[in-house]
């Protein structure tokens, strides 16, 4: 995972509360196998509209989504996740997010920053003004600039601490590896293993057809 | 303090207490994988340079996807075949043991594990799939994934956790005649809600949990994700121990007394504390239904259709606004007049041999209600094959049903078993969400002997209303 100390970028308003991760991501591209390739899902539902937001030349190349309250909620589909990341989305703000949703930015290392809900009135109020306009979040700081205008956020310590150091979980867990391995030599002997596979004698299963 | 089975559990997977903020590292005892949430997990390792770190400790099948006909063909839908020749593809590069389609031990993850005997008490499952929790049932910690952690489970074999809190639910008293496993998980989350668990393990208890068989028990812990918990349990004993004996993978001779030996020391200490507790009386259950589109909308079955504007909560009024509209029902309607168009007997709730017993036990002799589909899909291919040793196929084919090949089917939909629009189902599966069964389908959850009933009398039925036209014969 990338380091995450700032980013700047252009800033999207998406003046919608409650936006779920069935409108995040429509469950007919949960079939897929693919981790990446899901720009083209995003908000798929509204992309067809052209006056939604990201249709709009000035904001085509956001990477900041400012959105309402209760983001991400509904589905726990990581897929909302990657769909917004694969777009080149770098941070999520809003005033409340979904704690599955937040949880599953956090492994993606997608920045989902919580800012009080009058201060993303005033980002939103800046970012119309002049359409197309960049702003700097600084994980550091732990703030948002706009221009003149810098308000604080709020993120786990320790999820900031993990996105700070560009470590996934995987990475930061496979750190401990020799506990892992310690403990491993502390399992029973009769614990189940899958291999060598064992099963009952083999029996042929006879395929069941449509009734007549 | 004594200590709940839940935190006995914790305690004894701990790789690494976590500091300063970060979660504890969870040893996974076992993970199982499907076709629809590993892909992207193997491609992230892939991407990544890294190996699945214990292949023994990881199994695969095939079952959200797969067909319940013609499985010796080719699937017809491609991107289902794609999908589970990915979950092909990656068992065969990552070294992962597979079961198939056509496979004597494919079948739903949930149903697999367990007659393989690799769940086991006192370990540790994950899956992703959120109805891990069926295998609480042994005294497991097993709950539900997302990708990312099938991912970082295949990396490490661990999971960094934040702790839980701990509920019990008692059940105590005799479950009367003609209710089940099913009526007990179902009035369960109709008291508590569908969020009633967020935040918990659920441990079920008490005389009347103690009486089921363990295959009953699988029923009552597979749906505690309905009640918003990750995971449920209930304290393995000698019903448990009998059930894995024997079983493939199963501990042998010397292994298998040290086994049992710590097996009966999974208990919660009489001297615990639970963050909360709640009580039933199984003997005032009777069979039970849902009515409306989440599954702690649910009434007896003896009930009638509820009217919105009995509920005080302004938010519970319109859930079940919406809910009789899409269901298509009339306040005040008694549930047995409900017309059902389906009748779905399976799943990993309700797809195992005891549950095909049951209800074979209600159709024999009897005929199948003119209108009504009755669809049979067994839990796994060693389902099918133990049933059809017993004579049961031919129960249920004689009586007018469809006897399928195993998979998860109707349950969700994600094969061509599925409602069409409006069509009214009574299913013994776990979720009656708005197009769980197909686009429009309406579902009404039941138990095995409500299923088998309701094909019977062709409306929602349990099967003292049998006996009861018998006796006016």
């Amino acid at each position: 995972m990338e380091k995450f100390t700032t980013h700047t970028g252009i800033g999207v308003p998406l003046r919608r509360s409650n936006v779920d991760t069935d409108q995040i991501i429509p469950a007919v591209y949960l079939k897929r196998v693919t981790r990446t390739g899901f720009e083209d899902a995003l908000f798929a539902a509204w992309r067809g509209d052209d006056s939604f937001i990201l249709n709009q030349d000035a904001y085509k190349n956001g990477s900041v989504l400012i959105a309402g309250p209760d983001f991400g909620t509904g589905s726990s589909r990581e897929h909302a996740v990657w769909a917004l990341k694969d777009y080149g989305f770098k941070v999520v703000i809003a005033s409340r997010f979904a704690d599955i949703f937040r949880g599953n930015s956090g492994k993606q290392g997608l920045l989902a920053a919580i800012v009080e809900q009058s201060d993303i009135e005033l980002l939103w109020k800046a970012l119309e003004a002049e359409p197309g306009k960049e702003l700097t979040v600084s994980l550091e700081d732990r703030t948002v600039q706009c221009a003149d205008i810098t308000v604080p956020f709020e993120i786990d310590d320790y999820v900031r601490w993990r996105l700070m150091e560009g470590l996934d979980d995987i990475g930061l867990t496979l750190k401990h590896e020799e506990d892992i391995t310690a403990f491993e030599k502390t399992r029973a002997a009769w614990r189940p293993k899958t291999l060598p596979a064992k099963t009952e004698p083999k029996q042929v299963v006879v395929a069941a057809r449509a009734a007549k | 303090m004594g200590t709940t089975l839940a935190e006995k559990l914790w305690e004894s997977h701990l790789v690494r207490k976590g500091e300063d903020g970060a979660p504890d590292i969870i040893y996974i005892d076992l993970h199982m994988c499907h076709e629809v949430t590993s892909a992207q997990a193997f491609e992230g390792l892939r991407l990544a340079g890294r190996t699945v770190r214990r292949p023994d400790l990881t199994i695969a099948t095939e079952d959200h996807n797969t067909p319940t006909l013609d499985i010796d063909l080719p699937i017809a839908d491609e991107t289902s075949r794609i999908q589970i020749q990915t979950l092909r593809d990656n068992a065969k590069e990552f070294g992962v043991r597979i079961h198939s389609l056509g496979d004597a031990d494919q079948g739903v993850v949930h149903v697999v594990g367990p007659q393989l005997g690799l769940t086991m008490p006192g370990m540790t499952v994950v899956c992703g799939d959120s109805h891990t929790s069926t295998h609480g049932a042994f005294g497991a910690l097993a709950f539900g994934i997302g990708t990312s952690e099938v991912e970082h489970v295949l990396a490490t074999q661990t999971l960094p956790l934040a702790p839980f809190k701990t509920m019990a639910i008692n059940v105590n008293g005799e479950l009367p005649e003609g209710t089940t496993a099913k009526d007990i998980i179902l009035a369960v989350i109709t008291r508590i809600g569908t969020g009633g668990g967020q935040g918990y393990v659920l441990e079920y208890r008490g005389d009347a949990i103690r009486a089921l068989s363990q295959e009953a028990r699988m029923t009552v812990c597979n749906m505690s994700i309905e009640a918003g918990a990750r995971a449920g349990l209930i304290a393995p004993d000698e019903t448990t121990f009998e059930y894995v004996k024997g079983r493939p993978h199963a501990p042998e001779g010397a292994d298998w007394d040290a086994a049992v030996e710590d097996w009966k020391k999974l208990v919660t200490d009489d001297d615990a504390t639970f963050d909360t507790e709640i009580s039933l009386n199984a003997a005032d259950l009777e069979p039970f239904i849902t009515w409306g589109t989440n599954p702690g909308q649910g009434a007896p079955l003896s009930a009638s259709v509820p009217n919105p504007e009995d509920f005080a909560d302004a938010d519970q009024r319109e859930a079940a606004e919406n809910a009789l509209k899409y269901m298509g029902l009339t306040p005040g309607t008694p549930f047995r007049d409900v017309a059902i168009d389906t009748v779905f007997l399976g799943s990993c709730t309700n797809g195992r041999i005891e549950d095909l017993r049951a209800a074979a036990d209600i159709i024999k002799g009897r005929t199948k209600a003119e209108n009504t589909r009755f669809l049979v899909v067994p839990g796994s291919a060693r389902v099918r094959l133990q049933a059809e040793a017993e004579g049961l196929d031919q129960v249920f084919i004689d009586f007018g049903a469809e006897w399928r090949n195993a998979g998860c089917s109707m349950c969700l939909g994600m094969n061509p078993d599925q409602l069409a629009p409006q069509e009214r189902s009574a299913s013994t599966s776990n979720r009656n969400f708005e197009g769980r069964q197909g686009k429009g389908g309406r579902t009404h959850l039941v138990s095995p002997l409500v299923a088998a009933a309701t094909a019977v009398r062709g409306t929602l039925s349990s099967p003292a209303d049998l006996d009861a036209a018998a006796a006016l014969v």
